[in-house]
C-alpha cells in the first residue's frame, strides 16, 4: 500500500513549551491508524498537525515535515484550506451548524462550489449521509434542525458534513467519547466502512475500541512517539514495556 | 510498581491454578499408588476425589471469563488468562487418566500380579515429576525450564516402548496373561499421554513469557 501521509522529524511547540518531539511515521492510504496515550502525550496535537489546525493557535511553531501524497503540507504557499478540505476532522463533541439536517451537508459543499446544479446538490448531500450510514435515519426530516438529532446522530451528521467535501483522510479526535455504547458501536462500524475509501486518524482514550477498529496502532508518550505497530501485536505482545505499562493500566 | 485491581484478581487465578495442579498431581501419585501398592481402597479414593477437580475447572473457567469480561486485559495480562483457561482443561484430562489407572488398579489389585512393574513406575514418576516442574516453570514464568521439560518427555515416550513389547511378549509367551496385561497397557498410554499433556502446559508458559506459539512447530 502506499503512504499516504509521511511524516518526518516533526517537532511542536506551543510557545516555549514542546509539545511533539521528533515524531516519524508512515500512514498508508486507506488505513485506520489509532493514536493512544495517556492525556496531554501530544496525540490531539499531533493530529492536528496533518490538516494544520494548529496553525489557529496563537505561538504554535513547527518544524520538521509532513508529506500528504508527498507534498509537505507546511511548505510556503500551501493552501490551507483546500488541505482542510482534503484532510477532513471530526472532533470529540459534535458541532453541528444551528441549521437543517440538509443545510448541515449541503454547507461545505456549496462554499466550495463543488455541485453542478441543484439536482447535484442534493445527490451529494444524500450520498454522504448515506456514507455515514445516517440517511435511513434522517431522509424524511431533512429540513428538521440538526440539533433535534440525539448525541449519536449528531456526531455521525459531522462526518456526513467531513465527508461530503470529498475528503481522502479523515481525523477523528475522539469521535466517540461522549456516546452512549450502541451510539459508539455505530461510529466504530462507520469507521470500518470508510476504510475502504478513506485513510483514517483515530485518536482515542478507549483502549478497545482502537483495537477493534484500528489496522495499526501508535502509542505517545510526553510528546513521543514509543511504538507503532500492527494493533493485534500491540495489544497481545507489545514490543516495549511502556506501551505494556500503559496498555495494562500500569499507568495512565 | 503500582498495585492494580487486576492484579489481585490474577494472583486469585493463579492461586486456583495451582491447586488444581497439585491436587492433580496428588491423584496422579496415589493412582499409581494404588496399582503398586494394590491398594484398591487408595484407588477408590482416587476415583472419589475427582469430583473435587472437576468442579477445580468449572470454578477456573467462570473466573477467567469473568476476568476477561470485567478486566479487559491486555497484553501479558491477557496471555497470562488465556494459557489459564487452556491450561485449567489440560490439569482436569491429566487427573482423568490419573482417575482411569486407578480404574485399572481395581482390576488388576483383584488379579495375581503377572509380572514386576518396573517401567510403569519409572513412567509415572517422570511423569510427575514432569508436571510439577512444569507448574514451578509457569509460576516463575521461566521458558526456558519449559523449553527443557518438553524435551523430557522424550524418555517417557521411549519407557512406553519398552513397556509395550514386554507386555506383547508377555501375551504371547502366557496367554493366561493377557486380561491383566492388556489392562497394563492401559495404564502405560494413560501415563504416555500424560507426558503429552504437561508438554502442552509447558507450550502455554512459552506463549505466556515470550508470546511464542510453539505448539505443532519444529521446535517440538
Amino acid at each position: 500500500m502506499q503512504n499516504k501521509i509521511s511524516i518526518s522529524n516533526l517537532d511542536f511547540y506551543y510557545g516555549k513549551t514542546q509539545a511533539l518531539d521528533g515524531i516519524s511515521l508512515e500512514i498508508p492510504e486507506r488505513e485506520v491508524m489509532a493514536f493512544i496515550g495517556p492525556s496531554g502525550c501530544g496525540k490531539s496535537t499531533f493530529l492536528r498537525t496533518l490538516n494544520r489546525m494548529n496553525d489557529l493557535i496563537p505561538g504554535t511553531k513547527v518544524d520538521g515535515e509532513v508529506l500528504i501524497d508527498g507534498k509537505n503540507i507546511y511548505a510556503s504557499g500551501t493552501d490551507v484550506v483546500a488541505l482542510r478540505r482534503k484532510v477532513g476532522m471530526v472532533f470529540q463533541k459534535s458541532n453541528p451548524f444551528p441549521k437543517s439536517i440538509f443545510e448541515n451537508v449541503a454547507y461545505g459543499i456549496r462554499i466550495n462550489r463543488l455541485h453542478e446544479n441543484k439536482a447535484d446538490l442534493h445527490a451529494r448531500v444524500e450520498k454522504a449521509l448515506i456514507d455515514a450510514a445516517l440517511w435511513d435515519e434522517v431522509k424524511d426530516r431533512l429540513q428538521t434542525s440538526a440539533f433535534g438529532l440525539s448525541g449519536g446522530q449528531q456526531q455521525r451528521l459531522c462526518i456526513a458534513r467531513a465527508l461530503a467535501v470529498q475528503p481522502q483522510v479523515v481525523l477523528m479526535d475522539e469521535p466517540a467519547s461522549a456516546l452512549d455504547p450502541i451510539a459508539t458501536q455505530k461510529i466504530e462500524e462507520l469507521v470500518v466502512e470508510l476504510k475502504k475509501d478513506y485513510t483514517i486518524v483515530i485518536v482515542t482514550h478507549n483502549m478497545q475500541q482502537a483495537a477493534r477498529v484500528s489496522d495499526r496502532t501508535a502509542f505517545f508518550m510526553l510528546g513521543k512517539l514509543v511504538e507503532i505497530n500492527p494493533t493485534q501485536k500491540m495489544f497481545t505482545n507489545p514490543d516495549e514495556k511502556l506501551t505494556e505499562d500503559y496498555i495494562t493500566g500500569r499507568f495512565g | 510498581m503500582e498495585y492494580r485491581i487486576i492484579d489481585q484478581q490474577l494472583d486469585l487465578l493463579r492461586e486456583k491454578l495451582l491447586l488444581l495442579g497439585s491436587t492433580t498431581e496428588n491423584a496422579l501419585q496415589r493412582a499409581m499408588k494404588s496399582l503398586t501398592s494394590r491398594d484398591s481402597d487408595l484407588a477408590r479414593q482416587v476415583l472419589e476425589e475427582d469430583k473435587i477437580i472437576n468442579q477445580m475447572e468449572v470454578d477456573i473457567d467462570r473466573f477467567s471469563v469473568e476476568i476477561l469480561a470485567l478486566q479487559q486485559p491486555a497484553a501479558r495480562d491477557l496471555r497470562f488468562v488465556i494459557s489459564v483457561a487452556k491450561i485449567t482443561p489440560v490439569l482436569e484430562r491429566i487427573a482423568d487418566h490419573a482417575g482411569n489407572i486407578a480404574d485399572a488398579a481395581l482390576i488388576l489389585n483383584d488379579q495375581p500380579q503377572i509380572k514386576d512393574l518396573i517401567d510403569l513406575p519409572f513412567m509415572a514418576q517422570s511423569a510427575a515429576e514432569m508436571l510439577r516442574t512444569a507448574l514451578d516453570a509457569f509460576t516463575s514464568e521461566d521458558a526456558a525450564a519449559s523449553r527443557e521439560i518438553i524435551q523430557q518427555d522424550r524418555r517417557i515416550d521411549e519407557a512406553y516402548k519398552r513397556v509395550f513389547n514386554d507386555l506383547l511378549k508377555l501375551m504371547i509367551d502366557d496367554p493366561t496373561t493377557t486380561t491383566s496385561a492388556a489392562h497394563l497397557l492401559f495404564v502405560a498410554k494413560h501415563l504416555e499421554r500424560i507426558g503429552d499433556y504437561v508438554k502442552d502446559i509447558c507450550e502455554l508458559n512459552v506463549y505466556l513469557t515470550e508470546a511464542a506459539f510453539i505448539k505443532h512447530s519444529v521446535e517440538e
